[in-house]
């Protein structure tokens, strides 16, 4: 490495591009000396220049041998660090307290060996590049394991001919053949009627409000966007008991599937409005002016324009605000409340469904009621991922697979949080 | 020819001028009407939250006075009724802090690597997975963690707690190590990592190109690239990224409430079996302790209503004020 301070210094204006020290002196080709001014006015010929070095640039494709020897003796000699510190010294056990320390070891260690190698700056770039590294290969590590995890609990146990035909009512822990008698039909039963009511009542009302917060406005538009942001935070735990609150407490409905898909949509309602509304802000504004000016009235142009245009988006939002009810437990407790039997009204008598199946299943000890409430989790982590799957089938733009990421992407992500999206102006409307 | 031909059509009839009114017709009355009462229909759904929880509970709240903020306990059957929201509250804050110890950097980090270090074929299925983890039922993560985490952590736990006990949360007083505060607040933080990271990534990837290239140019390695950039830039985006996985973090309710064992006491110990949270006490006593037990709930959950509002607002007004290039638009 060549630094300025092992350098003499050269006069101004001359400067030499080497890589390293060995080429610069070997070949003078490539030292520019720059017309001298001063020796045109002054008598004085000026000593031979002593060509300055600059520092190599490091570039990050610069990963070689040594870096790579570097981080692995880092981790080698921090597992050996780690493994003094967690046996010899203090005597413990527990894999997740030794990876951790293990990964804080190699940290420092490749911190402090690639700045005595290398550089300072260097060393902290390279740290940075392994946290960040690790925290993607985490996060999605255990998504996948989660997942599958799932499904190697369940599988095992189950007894496919009963699983999605019989309910929980003749469950005897005893019976070592118990899982054959019984399924998770009514947890089925009732997720599907709680969900599917709770979509036609809150889908039309998001769609109503994101169609008030962008195509309509009027008063009191901000006041709506406000209540519509502060409600996508509410506690599921509180939409369960508001409705227990206003509708069972008070006796308008008993403990049923209805009132629980009430519950559902105080949830569904905000996310679905936020991002109906994120994805109606990009149809174009020319699209809309287009259809006023063949004289359609604003219903006319809502129905037939604005929503077919965006419709893939739309499909999107309600799939996505599906996939997160239906595996909403805190406010089925105090509204559906979970039954062990099929019950197909949904309006009359406690109904069960499949989180409330893990919940009540997985308190026992008997294997056969944890075994029962691994079989609900894997029907429940099938729906959601099947319908995780269409939305993103609806969201891909249509013809065009490109490997990067595209505006269905976004989309996804702007599930959970809208990020604006420029409107276009007029200019671009209109070319 | 054409002369005549212009002047034949100068004969035609003229049609009938359209009149341009601001009036609108009355199918498109009834539309803006329809549309406008949905969206007053959610402000009205909003305050009839508040409103109910509070007039539902607030005989509990009567009947303790002020001492049900300051006391514990869920005694509502009997002459002498104890009970208060005090060690749930604090048990709820404790909760979020361990999530968000354990979320925000993670988040944050995976969001660095998918909007700059990513390669780009592996973009997409990355971002999946994250959006994926977001989609993951809450309920499931808590199955996890009781039957996968659980048994891994409390070795953590255990020599946490015997060397660095001169540290006043890692000290325990009361042995058994599973079931405590630490390991609720563990799967919160992993429930919050996608939604704060989605959020992030978005924010980091508008920072703008030139300034990027730019950085690098002046011979920036990537990290000063992204540190003098990429989260200057993203600041407001990132503050409200993190406000919101506060909220998650405070209002999570199953996962907690399957890790956590129920205990009234108020304690800084967070790695010592038992605790409550404000949802927790919700979901696990809801029906337990006769109608003065669910005036108690509904009054906590009023509590927590009103903390996660306040929380979400003030997520959109910091992200609304902060200069930043790009905020959320929460």
């Amino acid at each position: 490495m060549t630094t300025d301070s092992e350098t003499p210094t050269a006069p101004p204006g001359v400067l030499v591009r080497s890589s390293t020290a060995s080429t610069a002196t070997l070949s003078p080709r490539r030292t520019l000396v720059e017309p001298d001014d001063a020796a045109g006015s002054g008598d004085q010929v000026a000593p031979p220049p002593t060509p300055r070095r600059l520092p190599t640039p490091l570039r990050p494709r610069d990963f070689g041998t040594r870096d790579i020897a570097l981080l692995v003796i880092s981790a080698f000699s921090s597992f050996c660090l780690t493994w003094v510190i967690f046996f010899q010294v203090t005597s413990l056990s527990g894999a997740l307290g030794f990876l951790v320390v293990w990964y804080v070891g190699f940290l420092a260690l490749t911190w402090l060996s690639t700045a005595e190698v290398i550089e300072r700056s260097v060393a902290t770039d390279r740290v940075v590049a392994v946290v960040v590294v690790s925290a993607a290969m985490l996060v999605s590590g255990l998504v996948v394991f989660i997942v599958a995890w799932v499904a190697y609990k369940a599988i095992p146990s189950i007894h496919w001919g009963s699983l999605l035909s019989k309910d929980q009512l003749h469950l005897e822990a005893t019976d070592p053949n118990a899982l054959a008698h019984v399924g998770v039909v009514h947890a089925v039963i009732g997720t599907l009627e709680q969900v599917l009511l709770a979509t036609a009542v809150g889908v039309p009302f998001a769609i109503a409000t994101a169609v008030f917060l962008n195509e309509v406005k009027g008063w009191p538009v901000r006041t709506v966007r406000t209540v519509v942001t502060a409600m996508s935070g509410t506690p599921s735990v509180v939409a369960g008991i508001f409705i227990y609150s206003l509708l069972i407490l008070t006796g308008y409905l008993p403990y049923s599937g209805f009132a629980a898909s009430l519950a559902l949509v105080v949830i569904l309602l905000p996310s679905v409005t936020r991002v109906v509304e994120e994805v109606l802000r990009v149809v174009p504004s020319g699209l809309r002016e287009a259809s006023q000016a063949l004289g359609a009235p604003e219903w006319r142009t809502v129905w037939s324009v604005v929503l077919p245009t965006a419709r893939s988006g739309v499909v999107t939002a309600i799939l996505l605000g599906i996939a997160r009810i239906v595996g909403e437990t805190a406010p089925l407790l105090f509204t559906a409340v979970g039954s062990q039997v099929k019950n197909w009204d949904p309006f009359l008598h406690d109904q069960g469904a499949l989180p409330l199946s893990i919940w009540s299943n997985h308190q026992f000890p008997q294997a056969v009621y944890v075994d029962l409430a691994f079989q609900a989790a894997f029907v429940l982590m099938s729906f959601v991922l099947i319908l995780f799957v269409l939305a993103r089938l609806f969201s891909r733009p249509k013809g065009k697979r490109s490997k990067n990421v595209s505006e269905g992407d976004d989309m996804m992500a702007r599930y959970f949080i809208p990020v604006p999206i420029e409107r276009p102006t007029e200019s671009e409307v209109g070319q | 020819m054409s002369i005549d031909a212009d002047l034949a059509r100068v004969d035609a009839p003229v049609p009938a001028p359209i009149t341009v009114t601001k009036d609108y017709s009355l199918p498109d009355r009834i539309f803006r009407r329809g549309v406008q009462a949905a969206g007053i229909g959610v402000l009205f759904l909003l305050i009839a939250i508040g409103v109910f929880l509070l007039h539902a509970g607030y005989p509990a709240f009567h009947n303790a006075g002020l001492h049900f903020f300051t006391r514990s306990g869920f005694q509502t059957i009997g002459a002498h009724p104890s009970f208060g929201v005090f060690a749930s509250l604090i048990g709820t804050i404790e909760v979020a802090s361990v999530a968000m110890l354990v979320g925000v950097p993670v988040a944050i980090a995976t969001a660095i690597f998918l909007s700059e270090y990513a390669p780009l074929w592996s973009r997409r299925s990355l971002i999946a997975m994250i959006d994926l983890a977001a989609a993951i039922p809450s309920i499931i993560f808590g199955l996890w963690a009781i039957f996968e985490l659980q048994p891994n952590v409390v070795g953590f736990s255990t020599w946490l707690s015997r060397h660095f006990a001169f540290i006043p949360f890692f000290k325990v007083v009361s042995p058994p190590l599973n079931a405590s505060l630490f390991i609720a607040g563990l799967v919160v933080g992993i429930m919050i990592v996608p939604i704060i990271a989605s959020i992030c990534r978005e924010v980091f990837s508008l920072a703008p190109a030139g300034e990027r290239e730019a950085a690098l140019a002046l011979g920036a390695s990537r990290w000063q690239m992204i540190r003098s950039v990429v989260l200057p830039f993203g600041r407001g985006g990132m503050i409200g990224a993190v406000m919101l996985g506060l909220g998650r973090a405070l209002e999570e309710t199953i996962a907690v409430a399957i890790i956590l064992g129920l205990s009234f006491t108020a304690s800084a110990h967070i790695l010592q079996h038992g605790g409550t949270t404000i949802s927790q006490l919700i979901a696990v006593k809801f029906g337990s302790g006769g109608t003065l037990g669910t005036q108690d709930l509904l009054m906590c959950g009023f509590v927590l209503f009103v903390l996660t509002m306040v929380i979400n607002l003030a997520a959109s007004a910091i992200v609304n004020r902060s200069r930043s290039g790009a905020g959320v638009d929460l």
